[in-house]
């Protein structure tokens, strides 16, 4: 009994151990288990929250190799919501995202390098408002596992900072208000 | 001059209306044109939208009356001087600018309250919200209110020209009579 538990035990970290490619996940979009928000100051007295509400893409992800990851993501800019019709209206206008010209921004990763325990720097190119730059995103790994209903989840959260007039956003907004935080929530399901 | 209209002359109510509706479009027009320019630190950048709102809404009020009140008291006839076409276009051309002013101003409104949020006019009472719906509720009558606010104020700058070729080609009452100054 307990030789059967423990052969079974070996055979399966030796399996798990075996997965020498990383695993291929998709942006949990169906279930929206993946936020793409944003904040920014206003006048240097408060922050004004944003969100993007439709995106996607996919990532591949191996814990035992950090370095290996890949991330791409695909955004329709025109999703902005920051909770006000007028508001929003004027961050889709040429003002800010211009999404008739436009319409989607994506983030395709080059290098991950790993910073600690569970956390890297996922460098990639943004392209947002039809300017391509390379942008730093600073991720943690929150955690991985079988859910409840038969699938296989792993989860992430990262930031960066982008700075408006790098992508051509015309609108000034003063200057507490030149750069814009991003926060990423996305968690995966593995193909 | 009395209040109601014969049917040869305007009386006063159908004038004022008529040059109150006049100044408020053209007004909006470069009101709104100027407000979606300006900068965040303009101290315009709040007050300038909330006065073409409040005055767009009130507008809407001067609107109501003004066609209720043309069947309470119907405009004068044409002048015998007006060749058929004439009188048509400018007919057409009138019916066109009573719908066009309403496009503007529901559009305006549409924009506004896409999520719910009431208007305040002046400060003094809201004007809530009604139809929240539409996909892309802002955006859409957005691009409806710019179309139509430009081909607003194109046609009734064509009907400020007819006007005015009605005073010193034609040399008829046209534009007299709307200023109250006709004989008789
Ligand atoms: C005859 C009446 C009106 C005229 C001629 C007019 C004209 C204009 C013009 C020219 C603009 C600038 C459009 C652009 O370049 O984007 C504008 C913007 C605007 N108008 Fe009006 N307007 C009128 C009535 C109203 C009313 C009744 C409301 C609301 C109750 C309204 C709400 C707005 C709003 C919210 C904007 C800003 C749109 C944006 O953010 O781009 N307007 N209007």
């Amino acid at each position: 009994m307990l030789k059967k538990t423990l052969a079974a035990l070996v055979l399966g970290s030796a399996l798990a151990g075996g997965q020498a490619f990383a695993a291929d996940y998709a942006i949990d979009k169906e279930g929206q288990h993946a936020f793409v928000n944003f904040k920014i100051s206003h006048l240097g007295y408060s922050w004004l929250w944003g969100t993007f509400k439709d995106f996607d893409g996919a990532f591949s992800f191996d814990a035992a190799k950090p370095a290996e990851s890949k991330v791409n993501v695909t955004l329709k800019t025109a999703s902005v919501d920051t909770n006000h019709a007028e508001r929003d209206k004027h961050l889709r206008s040429d003002d800010f995202l211009n999404v008739a010209k436009h319409p989607t921004a994506t983030f395709e990763s080059t290098s991950v390098k790993p910073t600690g325990d569970g956390t890297a720097d996922i460098t990639g190119n943004l392209t947002l408002n039809g300017v391509t730059k390379p942008v730093v995103i600073a991720a943690k790994f929150i955690g991985e596992g079988k859910d409840p209903w038969g699938g296989y989840r792993a989860g992430f959260e990262g930031s960066t900072t982008l700075t408006l007039k790098d992508f051509d956003i015309k609108m000034d907004l003063g200057p507490a208000s030149q750069t814009v935080d991003l926060i990423i929530s996305v968690e995966g399901v593995r193909k | 001059m009395r209040w109601r209209n014969s049917s040869t002359h305007y009386g006063l109510t159908s004038i004022v209306l008529h040059w109150l509706v006049a100044a408020a479009v053209f007004g909006l027009f470069g009101l709104g044109y100027w407000m979606v320019g300006l900068t965040y630190y303009s101290s315009w950048y709040r007050t300038a939208p909330d006065l073409h709102k409040s005055i767009g809404l009130v507008l809407f009020l001067v609107m109501l009356v003004r066609v209720l009140w043309r069947f309470v008291s119907p405009a004068p006839g044409p002048l015998a001087s007006q060749g058929r076409l004439t009188q048509a276009a400018a007919k057409l051309g009138h019916s066109v600018l009573y719908l066009g002013l309403f496009l503007v101003m529901m559009s305006g409104y549409l924009i506004s309250t896409a999520d719910g949020r009431a208007i305040s006019v002046f400060g003094l009472f809201d004007v809530p919200a009604l139809i929240t719906s539409i996909p892309n509720q802002a955006d859409t009558a957005g691009l409806v209110h710019e179309y139509a606010a430009w081909a607003l104020v194109i046609l009734a700058v064509l009907h400020a020209l007819a006007a005015l070729k009605h005073h010193f080609i034609d040399r008829d009452a046209t534009l007299r009579r709307m200023l109250g100054r006709n004989p008789g």
